[in-house]
């Protein structure tokens, strides 16, 4: 049906089902996490499910995905992580070993994040009636003193980072489940983000905003705070890393690297001024050595994203309404 | 006696009423002429003959740039009047006289050009009632001057006396304009003092005879000329343009220079010396010294006769032959404004030739070609908008907002449809701005507000993403139909015919592709009846860019071995053949556009593209003159309809590839075996539908052998053919279709909904 791929549907049905039902000023801004008001002070609150298939695949697994999805979710807020539910839909006939593999990987995972899992669910439903596994967790965690991020504070002149390459957790996900190689070891990117943010955070505490570009890839981001912050992002095509094997594969299959999902990047809006220290810091984590500035919020063309493409041409960057068909007659 | 009469058509602006002027006092009539919010309102008195005779001379007599819907006469009470005068215009009118459409100039202000006697002599900017530019110059209605661009320059003594008299051919000219009061040109070049008005001419000129790029600002927007002969000056301009293949057009001195370079055939003359000036697809002349990087690879030459007096003074001074491409970077529509043009052109430029006349309106050159002896226009733009055309149905305004590439729109109101000049890839930022600009300039020109929006079933082409958020009620129109439609639309027709809609990929009612389709037609709705044989798309687009990947499936679908894709490096070809095999990423379309990507690739004339229809092009170009046998192919019918199946031909044109057969052979068998499919699956579907016309459409129809031969083999069995001329086949005539569709169903009430239904 496409609502899952990360398109203008299912914006369309958050936007137009599930807000109108629960407006409130904490779920409003639409952010990846929600800060709460909790006994005079004030914490951040996630969820997230995982439905991936294939279960494991190169560079991660589901249990990993279900850790650092919501670990970076708070941190993308400018939160510090620390608690986390895990809740399990078996489907009837996984095997255990499967499960058992899945719990040992949320426990490495939960460990390297910092975090601890502390209240769970398990339920099993009959065979045909779900994907093997579906993992849900939620996450708790605390907002990094003097932090202020909100796709609203995006603003024209805002330095636009990305992490670094693009695309690969996609691209090993398409290649387990159809079992294609790309003549090069793509591997997903999962980590938790939290170290680096907290890193850029210190070199540069007034960063308007960050998101974890995951589903829908950069270009779901980039679009999303172009609407959501009436303003117009313009990105340089050459300026977004992306890795050669994941290139060679996108081109096989005719995918935009900026279309496609990551697990463990991040798009930080930056004002200028700060733009070159915080790229220093995230180029100083591990996780982020490949970091680029790949473009600016203009006051141009609001609500669009645009790239300069490495023909000197500029396109609209906009995302597949579901599956992308060609647009070629 | 008094006589009243209505004029309906482009009669303002055009010199009309001077020869109305003119018509009456030479008859001895009364009465007067004035422009009103309808067109032209004559009264004449006086003897009964001349009365009688007088319509009939406003037909005959009308001036050249001049078009006459209908002329209505009514008897009015006499006046006993005394002499005719021309009326001051009834003002605050909505706007349904048309706006005309910009005109090369006219023989007598070339002569006037070229008359060192004349005030005008070599004035860049001469011209008058039956020339010069219009539609890109207007900002609003009523047409006169105070609303075009040329109301900055106020009128001397001498423009304003000829302005003003009835019996010059300048009375209401409204870009009147000379030496002394008109527009100024101003050359820029890096390293070079600025030089104005002549001194500008020979400086560019200067700089074309050393082998330089100059942009220049023509009617519509900046084009960018170098020598056509120079073969160093062209190939550089391709690096500059990052144009690798796309061909470039060229501007003759005059029609025999351009007999010179190619093989003008009568009608191709015509078009040529047309007051539309557009750009001609003719036959190239081998050896006639035109630089090989014009149009690579292609028998033909893209050729034009100049259309102001600036390029007729720069060709006669200048080199007899120009390359003359519009001023963009690949993919971006044609600059316009002064500061664009000097802030994107410089880079690709050594001189930019500027004047002081703003371009209201951009508007790309036209493009035609000459198809069974008929003009076929390939791109609609400066000469032929906003040039109406009548729909059956007298809907509310509405506005159809086109496809993606060659994007057009239209607006229809009162039973005529506008169609908007050639936009462009509106996936491009410049373009999709163009697009808004014209959104919002053709209901100001026609005076109307549009109440509904018709567009393409596709989600993701961004005019179709306008209409979604435009709020306006919808009329969604899938886009083959809309093809055949268009063609309808053209021929005043209403259907029900039978539509072969052939182009590259279209999206079909439930999100399929399609683009080989034969399908029963009328405006309310269709019914498919046939389709060639799907090709996958190994990657979707990618595949479209890399027509071998076609080839490929092509092959691996007729259980072929793949020999025949040898030079494709061996990886590449398995990850293809992987993904064919998996079906992964590897949408089935039945595009006729594939087919030719396919064949294209099979016969090594073309492996991966540089511009959207490339590998078809160069395929046509490639194949032998003559007559051709078919291969063999089959049809398949099921319960949904008919399938063409294309795999008998696959294998017998690997096999004769295989054999040494050349691509000459391979093109032109593969020409005539679409043909005859064609022509066969028409024979069925009449015996199914009774239906005894067909119309022709989609991009596929501007292969001139595939539409001559599909109509020789249709009208030979019997069948009326209708074919394109005035609007393209290909998705420039898209929103034309919608529009005729929409008026349809919104004029019998059919409401928003899409309701295919069987025409019978
Ligand atoms: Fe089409
Ligand atoms: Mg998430
Ligand atoms: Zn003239
Ligand atoms: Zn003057």
């Amino acid at each position: 049906m496409g609502h899952g791929s990360g398109g203008k549907l299912t914006a369309r049905l958050v936007e137009e089902l599930i807000l109108p039902a629960f407006r409130n000023r904490f779920l409003e801004p639409l952010d990846d996490q929600a800060l709460l008001p909790v006994g005079g002070g004030r914490v951040a609150f996630t969820t997230d499910s995982y439905v991936v298939t294939p279960l494991f695949f190169p560079g991660g697994d589901i249990g990993e995905l279900a850790v650092n999805g919501t670990v970076n979710d708070l941190a993308v807020g400018g939160a510090r992580p620390l608690f986390l539910s895990l809740a399990f839909i078996l489907e009837e006939g996984l095997p255990l070993a499967e499960l058992e593999r899945v719990i040992a990987s949320v426990r490495r995972a939960a460990e390297a994040a910092d975090v601890l899992v502390v209240t769970g669910d398990t339920k099993v439903v009959n065979r045909g009636k779900g994907d093997k596994l579906f993992v849900n967790t939620a996450g708790i965690g605390v907002p990094l003193p003097g932090a202020s991020l909100s796709s609203r504070r995006v603003a024209p002149g805002d330095a636009v980072l990305l992490s670094g390459p693009i695309g690969d957790h996609g691209v090993a996900i398409l290649s387990q489940r159809e079992g294609i190689a790309f003549g090069g070891d793509v591997r997903s990117d999962t980590a938790p983000l939290h170290r680096l943010i907290a890193a850029v955070l210190e070199a540069f505490p007034d960063v308007h905003a960050m998101r974890d570009p995951t589903r829908g890839g950069v270009a779901a981001t980039l679009v999303e705070i172009a609407s959501r912050a009436r303003v117009g992002v313009e990105v340089d095509e050459r300026a977004i890393p992306v890795r050669d094997a994941v290139r060679g594969a996108c081109e096989l299959l005719g995918l935009d690297p900026l279309l496609v999902a990551n697990e463990g990047k991040v798009v930080a809006f930056v004002p200028e001024e700060g733009a070159a220290r915080a790229l220093d810091a995230m180029r100083s984590d591990p996780l982020g050595r490949e970091a680029a500035r790949i473009g600016t919020v203009t006051g141009e063309h609001r609500g669009m994203v645009t790239l300069r493409t490495p023909i000197g041409g500029r396109r609209i960057l906009d995302l597949p309404f579901g599956e992308a068909l060609p647009r070629i007659c | 006696m008094r006589r009243g009469i209505r004029v309906r058509g482009a009669v303002q602006g055009v010199g009309f009423r001077p020869t109305v002027f003119r018509l009456a006092r030479d008859a001895g009539l009364a009465g007067l002429v004035r422009n009103d919010d309808d067109g032209v309102w004559i009264e004449v008195e006086g003897a009964p003959e001349a009365l009688e005779a007088f319509p009939g001379l406003l037909r005959a007599r009308a001036p050249p740039l001049c078009r006459i819907d209908a002329v209505e006469v009514a008897p009015l009470a006499p006046l006993g009047e005394a002499g005719f005068r021309v009326a001051a215009s009834a003002t605050g009118l909505a706007a349904r006289a048309a706006i005309p459409s910009d005109a090369a100039t006219c023989d007598e202000c070339l002569r006037e050009l070229g008359d060192p006697g004349d005030r005008r002599h070599r004035y860049p900017f001469v011209n008058c009632t039956d020339c010069g530019p219009r539609y890109t110059i207007v900002r609003d209605v009523p047409y006169d001057r105070a609303r075009t661009t040329m109301d900055r320059f106020a009128l001397c003594p001498a423009c304003r006396a000829e302005y003003e008299d009835p019996g010059s051919r300048r009375f209401h000219a409204e870009p009147n304009a000379c030496p002394a009061c008109g527009p100024r040109l101003e050359l820029r070049a890096p390293g070079r003092p600025a030089a104005t008005g002549d001194a500008a001419v020979s400086a560019a000129v200067a700089v074309l005879r050393g082998g330089g790029v100059v942009a220049v600002k023509g009617l519509g927007g900046y084009l960018l000329a170098t020598d056509a002969r120079d073969e160093a000056a062209v190939a550089r301009l391709r690096v500059a343009k990052r144009r690798p293949h796309r061909p470039f057009a060229i501007m003759a001195r005059d029609l025999a220079e351009a007999r010179a370079v190619a093989e003008v055939d009568e009608a191709g003359a015509a078009l040529l010396a047309s007051r539309a000036r557009p750009i001609v697809l003719l036959p190239a002349r081998l050896g006639a010294g035109v630089a090989p990087s014009v149009a690579p690879g292609l028998p033909e030459l893209g050729l034009m006769l100049p259309p102001t007096p600036l390029h007729h003074l720069l060709l006669a001074d200048g080199p007899r032959l120009l390359v003359m491409t519009s001023g963009n970077v690949s993919e971006e529509p044609i600059a316009r404004s002064d500061a664009e043009a000097l802030e994107r052109l410089a880079p690709l430029a050594d001189a930019v030739l500027l004047h002081d006349r703003e371009i209201h309106a951009r508007a790309d050159d036209s493009v035609v070609r000459v198809v069974d002896g008929r003009p076929l226009i390939l791109r609609r733009a400066r000469g032929f908008v906003p040039e109406p055309v009548p729909l059956l149905d007298a809907a509310p305004p509405l506005l159809a907002v086109g496809a993606e590439l060659k994007a057009t729109v239209c607006l229809a109101r009162g039973g005529e449809a506008v169609l908007s000049p050639h936009l462009g890839d509106l996936s491009n930022v410049e373009t999709h701005r163009f697009f808004a600009e014209v959104i919002e300039r053709l209901p100001r020109l026609l005076g109307v507000r549009p109440e509904a929006v018709a567009h393409d079933l596709h989600p993701d082409y961004a005019s179709t993403r306008w209409a979604l958020a435009s709020g306006l009620p919808r009329v969604p129109v899938q886009h083959h139909h809309a093809h055949v439609a268009a063609c309808l639309a053209e021929h005043g027709r209403g259907g029900p015919v039978l539509g072969i809609a052939f182009d590259g990929t279209g999206c079909g009612p439930a999100g399929d592709l399609w683009g080989g389709e034969v399908l029963a037609v009328d405006l309310r709705g269709f019914r498919r009846l046939a389709w060639l044989r799907p090709i996958a798309l190994a990657g979707g687009e990618a595949a479209i860019r890399a027509p071998w990947r076609l080839a490929c499936a092509a092959l691996l679908d007729a259980g072929e071995p793949l020999d025949l894709l040898a030079r494709i490096p061996p990886p590449r070809l398995a990850a293809v053949c992987d993904l064919l095999a998996r079906g992964v990423a590897s949408p089935r379309a039945t595009g006729a556009g594939r087919w030719f990507d396919a064949v294209a690739a099979l016969c090594a004339v073309r492996d991966e593209i540089s511009y959207e229809g490339q590998a078809a092009v160069e395929l046509e170009g490639v194949a032998a003159p003559g007559e051709a046998a078919p291969y063999p192919f089959a049809l398949a019918p099921g319960r949904a309809g008919t399938e063409v199946d294309l795999r008998p031909m696959v294998r017998a044109l690997a096999a004769e590839l295989r054999g040494g057969a050349g691509a000459a052979s391979a093109s032109a068998r593969f020409h005539e075996t679409l043909a005859r499919a064609v022509g066969a699956a028409c024979g069925r579907a009449r015996e199914e539908t009774r239906l005894g016309t067909v119309a022709l459409s989609g991009g596929c129809f501007q292969n001139r052998r595939l539409s001559e031969r599909c109509a020789a083999l249709l009208a030979g069995a019997g069948f009326e053919v209708l074919r394109h001329g005035k609007v393209p086949p290909n998705d420039g005539g898209i929103a034309l279709g919608q529009a005729a569709i929409a008026a349809h169903r919104l004029a019998r009430g059919g409401g928003a909904a899409h309701v295919p239904r069987d025409p019978r």
